[in-house]
């Protein structure tokens, strides 16, 4: 198995966040490993909005909707007794699939500026929809009353726990995502974005496999939305704001697009470039603005980008 | 009288007061070799446009293999085994030659619902496909990324791909577009290979080309077939010869 | 429900479907031509509302205010196409998106840096907080007609202008085929400029115009640029026809879901079901009428032709 480029990131990556939790313990900062457990659930989303976007070429700018429907249906779960851990975050997922084949069906027909003008209004949608919901809390949100169970196996009020748990999930979806981006599936899904015209003259509709691919995206993303409500323990209609797409958008494209393990660079730096900004300043958005652009203009293949040549392992 | 494998009757399409095609009337029998020419203007992309499925005929229909096919789209008539080569090429870019008619392969290898095995690994898929690079003279190049290949291959990679998919018929869209003289020899050489193997509707410019490989020639003149026949019979035509030549 | 509420949300419809218009054309405009996505078009309209609220306290006059407030916006507007955005024309859409999301960041907190974060409160003058009325059943705030008036005022104007003046009909040709416009030896960089500012301007106005009556917070813009593009979605992009549609269709929709929906659900489902799947549903409703108008067209009611 040649070792490329990649692959040696994503271990080092492994590695350091696998060490993160005993470092921070002795150095008396237990902070990080809140923080760290942040950029793996975002991680996680962004690497499931890679697989749409820089695979598939689909600019959803309503990724975080998933995200929402994940957090949603394990709260009202457990606000309905329910609090099998399984049980829920299996909910999670089938909830934001099936959200995403309702969305994407309609929004998948579309290309370019339609697709993302209609991804961004159905996230607008349900936002809007979350703030009227009162029995949830309406926009004011909800605590989670109990976090989700999981008998004896592990227990996620313990942080080093979840923590660890996260990491494993997150290694999991991006070995999952490269393995589907290999495949015949994911071939088609490339193909499709590369040349419309050659694909669907060789014998593919590219449609049902984008839907597919789109719906995949979702359930990932669900899964997200599942770890993040237990990770903050409260829910509210802000985790489907149309920014917090924005914010998923920017990780993947700061880390790398279309390269699965530069995602979770992006929200590494992403994220810790958050915190410490707003230690310095509270009007940190000023800076992140701009680099935002500076990034899209200068820096199109992100922290991937200068990590390694594209195709590297491919 | 064997039916054709392919056959239109009566395609009309218009833009606004423009009739791009008038009434065209066109079979092919299986295993021949048919060439669409005319001069600039005739409706040539209009009429490929509405045979490979891209555009939606105003009237007429289209019968391929016994089955009316007007109503149904690109990847569906694909399917059934009508195979196009674009005129400007339009390949993926930024994959092999290899990859490129792997994933021909594997369009037509039922669907790709398949989410684990690699496809690059897989030999069900590579094999056929060096196989077929290699009969078109790309063996060599497989690896290189398409982007990369001089204008000459690019089309040599078009025709694989159109092979690829095990077609009943081969929609050449000028095959030596934009070649150097030899090669287009090449090509014509290659395409008169395939000849009665691979039933092939092809449209071209090149005189030599198509007076080479034809076994029946249409000539499209203001949307309209305004005759069809054997080579012979379309060099003595005194429509074709005006509709070319002009005024004599 | 009588008659009067009925006229009164039928004329919040018009109004806020004005207000829709000067948004979504300033966008399609940006869009049909320069092929721009311009996510940041809702800064420019919260930009004209603190540039008019901020005029209107120096000048002592809301028209003045507003008048000031339009080329104000209007330059910030052409300096950000010149600096940040001409690199943008050639790329592709995620690139605009991305950048102009970055934006708006910059603008909203830019913002919030130089009027705080509270926001900013005017009220009417007092020639126009009155109310008109038709006759003794009805009447109706003078202001939200004046909103509606300057609405079709510039509808007419823009139609005036596309139809009958040479940059209108540059606009056309441009919105159908900009390759071949600049083939022709039209000077590209400054119609693209002059559509630019004029977009800006239309959106500037409207912030400008509801800043006496609506919110003027930092972010005001983001829920007006989505509704915006929802107008857009349904009446197609390119088409100044398909703004105006499209704006009226959601105004209308929109206001009255919002009045009548809870209402008429009720005599259907139980009252308590209501009260809150009413103003649930009320809040959907314009997106779940895209769906369905993508649904059965997914290039709008009225796209532009050609391209």
């Amino acid at each position: 198995m040649r070792l490329g480029r990649r692959r040696v990131v994503l271990l080092a990556l492994v590695l350091l966040l696998a060490a993160a939790p005993p470092a921070a313990i002795l150095l008396g900062q237990p902070f990080y490993i809140d923080l760290l457990r942040r950029v793996m659930i975002f991680a996680i989303a962004a690497v499931s909005l890679d697989l749409i976007l820089g695979y598939g070429g689909m600019v959803s700018f309503g990724h975080a909707a998933y995200l929402g429907a994940g957090a949603y249906a394990v709260t009202i779960l457990a606000l309905y007794g329910v609090h099998d851990g399984l049980l829920q975050w299996a909910a999670a997922i089938g909830a934001s699939m099936l959200l995403a084949l309702a969305i994407g069906s309609i929004s998948v027909r579309t290309s370019g500026i339609y697709f993302i003008m209609i991804t961004l209004a159905f996230t607008q949608m349900l936002y809007y929809l979350g703030i009227s919901l009162d029995v949830y809390g309406g926009d004011n949100g909800m605590r989670l009353p109990m976090r989700s169970q999981f008998g004896g196996l592990i227990d996620l009020r313990n942080g080093t726990q979840f923590y660890y748990l996260v990491l494993a999930l997150l290694v999991l979806v991006v070995l999952g995502v490269r393995r589907l981006v290999d495949s015949r599936f994911g071939m088609v899904i490339r193909a499709a974005k590369s040349n419309e015209a050659r694909t669907r003259a060789i014998g593919f509709s590219p449609y049902r496999y984008r839907l597919a691919a789109f719906v995949i995206a979702g359930g990932i993303c669900g899964l997200a939305g599942a770890l993040l409500i237990n990770h903050t323990a409260y829910l509210t209609p802000d985790l489907m704001h149309w920014t917090r797409s924005g914010d998923i958008l920017f990780m993947v494209i700061l880390g790398g697009i279309g390269s699965t393990v530069g995602p979770v660079l992006g929200a590494l730096a992403l994220l810790v470039l958050e915190n410490a900004l707003s230690n310095w300043t509270e009007h940190w958005q000023i800076v992140l603005g701009p680099l935002l652009v500076l990034v899209v203009l200068f820096a199109r293949r992100g922290l991937a980008g200068l990590l390694w040549r594209e195709g590297d392992d491919d | 009288m064997t039916e054709p494998l392919l056959e239109v009757k009566g395609l009309s399409k218009s833009f606004g007061a423009l009739r791009a095609t008038d009434g065209v009337l066109l079979d092919v029998y299986e295993g021949e070799t048919h060439a669409i020419i005319g001069p600039n203007g005739a409706g040539k992309t209009t009429l490929i446009g509405q045979l490979a499925g891209d555009l939606r005929p105003d009237a007429g229909r289209i019968r391929f293999a016994g089955e009316d096919i007007t109503a149904l789209d690109a990847p569906a008539r694909s399917r059934r085994g009508f195979a196009r080569s674009f005129q400007i090429t339009s390949v993926y870019r930024d994959f092999s030659a290899l990859d490129n008619v792997a994933l021909a392969v594997q369009a037509s290898a039922g669907h790709s619902f398949r989410f684990w095995r690699a496809a690059r690994a897989d030999a069900a898929l590579r094999g056929p496909a060096r196989e077929i690079l290699r009969a078109v003279g790309l063996g060599a190049r497989a690896d290189v990324p398409a982007a990369n290949l001089a204008h000459g291959e690019q089309r040599q990679l078009e025709i694989a791909m159109a092979l690829a998919t095990r077609p009943r018929l081969l929609l050449l869209d000028e095959p030596v577009a934009g070649m150097g003289a030899e090669e287009s020899q090449r090509m014509v050489r290659f395409l008169a290979g395939l000849k009665g193997r691979e039933t092939m509707l092809l449209v071209e410019h090149d005189m030599d080309a198509v007076f080479t490989l034809a076994d029946r020639i249409s000539v499209l003149v203001y949307g309209r077939i305004i005759a069809t026949g054997t080579p012979a019979e379309i060099r003595a035509h005194p429509e074709v010869r005006a509709a070319y030549l002009g005024e004599d | 429900m009588n008659l009067q509420l009925v006229l009164e949300q039928i004329l919040n419809g018009a109004q806020l479907g004005a207000t829709l218009f000067l948004m979504a054309a300033g966008l399609t405009l940006i869009f049909g031509i320069m092929n721009l996505v311009n996510l940041a078009h809702g800064s420019f309209y919260m930009m004209g509302a603190y540039l008019a609220v901020t005029f209107y306290g120096w000048t002592g006059s809301l028209v003045l205010g507003v008048l000031l407030a339009l080329p104000a916006t209007m330059l910030i507007g052409v300096v950000i196409e010149f600096v940040a955005l001409r690199t943008l024309y050639q790329r592709d859409h995620l690139d605009q998106v991305l950048a102009t999301f970055g934006l708006i960041l910059f603008f909203n907190e830019l913002i919030a840096i130089v009027w705080g974060r509270v926001g900013l409160f005017t009220d009417l003058p007092d020639w126009l907080s009155g109310t008109v009325d038709f006759g003794e059943a009805f009447s109706y705030p003078l202001y939200r007609l004046v909103i509606l008036a300057v609405g079709i005022a510039v509808a007419i104007g823009l139609w005036v202008m596309v139809a009958r003046t040479r940059l209108g009909m540059l606009v056309r040709a441009g919105a159908s085929n900009r390759t071949m416009v600049a083939a022709l030896g039209v000077n590209i960089r400054l119609l693209y400029t002059l559509v630019f500012g004029l977009g800006t301007a239309l959106a500037g106005l409207a912030g400008a115009m509801v800043a006496p009556v609506y919110a003027v917070q930092p972010g005001m813009g983001d829920p007006v640029l989505i509704q915006a593009f929802v107008v857009i979605a349904i009446g197609g992009i390119g088409s100044i026809r398909g703004a105006l549609a499209g704006a009226l269709i959601v105004g209308m929709v929109d206001t009255l879901g919002r009045a009548f929906l809870k209402p008429l659900l009720a005599t259907l489902i139980s009252p308590p079901a209501a009260q809150s799947a009413g103003p649930a549903l009320a809040s959907m409703l314009i997106y779940l009428l895209m769906a369905a108008v993508l649904a059965l067209r997914p290039e709008g009611l009225f796209p532009a032709r050609g391209r």
